[in-house]
């Protein structure tokens, strides 16, 4: 008994370990539009747990990218994609893969805030009610878990049936960030998720964004240089659909290895 | 004159054109209205309503193509709004864009421009011969569902187009499926939409007098209908029929019966309104 115990535990840590190392890979991944294509032979490793952004010109391929990673280009016409992206050591574009299962695991929050026309709590309570969960102690929980992971709850708890739509745009925000977290996902994708907003708005949630680094794996595409800075641990450097350089975010601002790179960030072009 | 006068005066006159042709169609109406409710105000009373159609006009009511025309609309709503919304539903979130989609778009489009009359011979070709269900409420309901069905269809792809992409974005981005994105989402967002449209055709179903003329719904029928294959008037053809007889009584009946069609089709229209108003605000 204790031998097949141990026996277990290691296997276990072994595997902990290797699914530890990189929680996305992708390896030598194109995408095209048609005749264009939009990504060049990308391949990233991103590890669990932490903050990865993509920066880079309108155009560079960088929001393409990441919808990749929950398969959102799928409904863009003409869209092909080559190349493997693993999540977890499944390879997320195998045909057998279930988009309803990916998303959840997957979530995403747009550029603008888009709450659903619906109350606060339908809007956070939608994408558990949609996996068929129908008790209403545990959406009634897990709602508020979320409203209090997205740093929303003190502000909404007493009017959890006004239409969402009442909400300012920050507060908005939050709660799209508190849909996705309701439904529990490993990796959050992040598409300029406070371009729309103003600083304060801004500030609190990439204060958010640090908190979640804890549980979650963040992807953020920004086109704000100094936001990269102040909350990623690496830094993606996209240009014309390819991807420049890959580095610890330190480095990226203090020391890139490519030219290219230092022009974008010294506000050289771009 | 300096040129800034003249284009001035031209302004002025164009304004006043453009009043007086805002006004011709309004000046009309009000005169028809006025005439009509002249005519036929007197002549409404619960008893109008209530009573059979008589010999003598006095005595004369509108009770049986009353009914035949609720049935009518009732049964028309019943057999045309889910067709018609599963098809634009169709049509706008599931039909891929090729070739075959855009020729049923056109054909669709222009069913909706088809002669009604035209509708009522299919109908009678179809449904009352080869269906046999006779000169039924059931086979005019029917005729007048493929009327507004290519109305509901337009109305319900306009409604759900202007459905914003970013919430199919985020329902679809927290795991939903194709088929929970439009009951949930989708729908209830374009329902207003969709509701003005049904209504609006159904307004339209309710004023239809040709299509049913060729069906074969009667100018007289003692009774109201009692079930769908029973035979039935319309107002529209109650009011055709009375305003061709010589007596006054009659006419004056005629134009009680307009009152209560237009009663009908403004409360109607006015729903619509309220629909869309509300709607608006929702989706804003």
């Amino acid at each position: 008994m204790n031998v097949i115990m141990t026996e277990n535990t290691e296997n276990l840590n072994t595997e902990d370990k290797i699914a530890e190392k990189y929680k996305l890979q992708t390896k030598d991944v194109n995408v095209f539009y048609g005749d264009f294509q939009a990504i060049k032979e990308v391949s990233m490793n991103i590890k669990p747990n932490s903050i990865t952004a993509f920066i880079g010109p309108s155009g560079c391929g960088k929001s393409t990218f990441l919808r990749l990673f929950n398969r959102m280009n799928d409904y863009i016409e003409d869209f092909k994609m080559e190349g493997k992206i693993k999540i977890d050591d499944t390879n997320i574009y195998k045909n057998k893969i279930q988009l309803e299962q990916l998303r959840k695991q997957v979530g995403m929050v747009f550029q603008k805030p888009n709450p659903f026309p619906k109350s606060i709590f339908e809007n956070v309570a939608y994408g558990l009610k949609i996996q068929g969960i129908k008790d209403k102690k545990l959406i009634a929980a897990r709602v508020e878990k979320a409203l209090v992971q997205a740093d929303l709850w003190n502000e909404v708890k007493d009017n959890l049936n006004k239409s969402a739509l009442t909400l300012s745009g920050g507060q908005q925000q939050r709660l799209c960030i508190a849909r996705t977290l309701a439904v529990e996902p490993s990796i959050l994708l992040m598409d300029e998720p406070t371009s729309a907003l103003d600083p304060i708005s801004t500030a609190k949630i990439e204060e958010l964004i640090h908190q979640l680094k804890k549980e979650y794996t963040i992807i953020i595409v920004t086109h704000n240089m100094q936001q990269a800075a102040r909350i990623s641990d690496y830094t993606a450097f996209f240009y014309m659909g390819e991807l420049i350089e890959f580095d610890k975010t330190k480095k990226i601002f203090t020391n890139p290895d490519k030219k290219r790179t230092e022009n974008y960030i010294t506000g050289r072009f771009g | 004159m300096t040129n800034v006068q003249k284009n001035r005066l031209k302004d002025q006159l164009f304004k006043f054109w453009g009043i007086g042709c805002t006004l011709i169609g309004l000046v009309l109406l009000i005169i028809f209205i006025g005439g009509i409710l002249i005519d036929g105000l007197s002549r409404i009373d619960w008893a109008f309503i209530t009573d059979l159609p008589s010999r003598k006009a006095e005595k004369s009511g509108i009770w049986t193509p009353l009914m035949g025309s609720v049935w009518i609309l009732v049964l028309t709503a019943i057999i045309s709004f889910p067709i018609s919304v599963a098809a634009g539903v169709y049509l706008e979130e599931y039909a891929k864009k090729n070739r075959l989609s855009a020729l049923l778009e056109i054909n669709i489009s222009n069913l909706a421009g088809v002669p009604s009359i035209i509708y009522g011979l299919l109908g009678l070709e179809v449904f009352v011969r080869i269906m046999s269900l006779g000169a039924s409420v059931l086979a005019g309901a029917l005729t007048l569902s493929l009327l507004i069905l290519p109305i509901i269809i337009v109305a319900t792809r306009e409604a759900i187009k202007a459905v914003p992409s970013s919430i199919r974005d985020a329902s679809y981005a927290l795991g939903a499926s194709k088929w929970q994105t439009i009951w949930n989402q989708v729908l209830p967002a374009s329902s207003g939409g969709i509701l003005t449209g049904v209504i609006l055709a159904l307004s339209r179903a309710v004023g239809e007098t040709a299509p049913l003329i060729v069906v074969g719904a009667l100018a007289y029928v003692p009774f109201a209908p009692s079930g769908p294959l029973d035979q039935f008037s319309v107002l529209p053809i109650q009011i055709f029929n009375w305003i061709s007889r010589p007596q006054q009584g009659f006419i004056d009946n005629a134009a009680a019966a307009i009152i209560i069609l237009l009663l009908i089709t403004f409360v109607m229209n006015g729903i619509a309104v309220y629909f869309r108003n509300k709607w608006q605000k929702k989706l804003q």
